[in-house]
């Protein structure tokens, strides 16, 4: 498989959130603003991209046995370490995503491409699938949250659309977060048209 | 398998161990420095080291103490940033930094940390400092009769739909304004 092809694969083919619907949680919760949705998808790619990479390096001596125990050990380092960096060099953005740093570690994108790609494939394809997925991730989280951001505050990455008190605040809490999630969704699919009937 | 096992934790364990070590200093001076700028913020003009002179305060003899950075000109007690923290809120704990000036008049206000809800409760960053209205606390002196909300009688505009963490906020500043006073007692 070609690396392109690869990273076309995970930005667009198999979205992570527009098409496989993984990470939910994260998608859901942190992007009530265009800024925490960008972040977030960062720090998910980072994280990934480390986790693919050791993963696919360490398949020949893994026994099938305690993989999934290696892979979980594997991402929750790597997410506690971005955690501790975040602390130490961007306070701000470590206070913004607050909890759900650490819930990275459970976030099933991860542990979905440690088994599905990494597992099987060489450093360098599981590195550039890493990528892919995390900028499928990113722009997904950062579309969503500019979206809701314009439509509840009148806003979009702080920078002023319309006045605030025109924005439904809906948009901002939680029930924003599914709605704007399916409308985009169904925007997503008939931008590209895939079909995913078992005939195909 | 075992030894696999062992072998990535132990390496993730003296991985982790080495990180800790590296961002300790970093994540304190952080820290330090968020609350120096929110403290030097609120004072009003000052020519000493507020967070070197540092006091608890426990206040009407409860557990948790509140801390009080006093600000001094040329000698004199010019006023406090004072850290309160309100446990009424509507999720979870509010940490607010209040700064006073000699008299106990509210010279100014920096949310520290909270978890209230986005665009309803989390709008208490701006609203009690908002020149609209009666929602401005700065320049209003609690020491008369505490602050209160409109809906409890007071003249005060709490925040439109998050009148639990308006009011989480008064007890904080009222909090606050308590452990100032009581400063002022115990250094005379």
């Amino acid at each position: 498989m070609k690396l392109g092809s690869i990273i076309y694969n995970g930005v667009v083919k198999e979205n992570p959130t527009f098409v496989l619907l993984l990470g939910m949680c994260p998608t859901l919760g942190t992007t009530g603003s265009a800024m925490t949705g960008l972040s977030m998808g960062l720090a998910t790619t980072g994280v990934l991209l480390c986790s693919n990479m050791t993963v696919s390096a360490i398949k020949p001596i893994v026994p099938p046995a305690v993989r999934i125990p290696v892979y979980i050990v594997l991402i929750a380092t790597f997410v506690t370490a971005l955690q501790m960096l975040l602390a130490a060099y961007l306070p701000s953005v470590n206070a913004t995503l607050g909890i759900f740093i650490p819930l990275i570690v459970v976030n099933c994108i991860l542990l979905g491409r440690a088994e599905a790609f990494a597992s099987r494939n060489s450093v360098v394809a599981s590195a550039a699938d890493g990528v892919g997925i995390g900028i499928g991730f990113t722009v997904a989280l950062t579309l969503i949250g500019a979206v809701r951001e314009v439509l509840g505050t009148g806003r979009i990455f702080g920078a002023e659309v319309y006045p605030e008190e025109f924005g439904s605040l809906v948009f901002v809490l939680a029930p924003g977060a599914f709605i704007v999630l399916g409308f985009l969704m169904a925007l997503y699919q008939k931008l590209f048209k895939f079909n995913h009937s078992p005939n195909q | 398998m075992v030894t696999v096992l062992t072998t990535v934790c132990l390496l993730s364990g003296a991985l982790l161990s080495w990180l800790h070590s590296l961002t300790a200093g970093p994540v304190a001076a952080a820290e330090r420095e968020a609350r120096v700028g929110a403290i030097a913020e609120v004072l009003p003009a000052f020519d000493n080291d507020p967070v070197g002179d540092a006091v608890a305060v426990a206040v009407g003899g409860e557990v948790d103490s509140v801390t009080v950075y006093p600000a001094r000109a040329n000698g004199k007690l010019a006023g406090a940033a004072v850290e309160s923290v309100s446990k009424d809120g509507f999720s979870g704990e509010i940490r607010i930094i209040f700064g006073f000036d000699a008299s106990g008049g509210i010279t100014g206000y920096r949310v520290m940390s909270h978890a209230e809800t986005p665009g309803l409760g989390a709008k208490m960053e701006e609203w009690f400092r908002m020149d609209q209205g009666r929602r401005s606390v700065i320049g209003r002196n609690p020491g008369g009769s505490p602050l209160k909300v409109s809906q409890d009688g007071g003249d005060v505009d709490g925040i439109t739909a998050a009148t639990i963490t308006s009011r989480a906020f008064l007890g904080a500043l009222q909090r606050g304004y308590e452990a100032f006073e009581q400063f002022k007692r115990e250094e005379k």
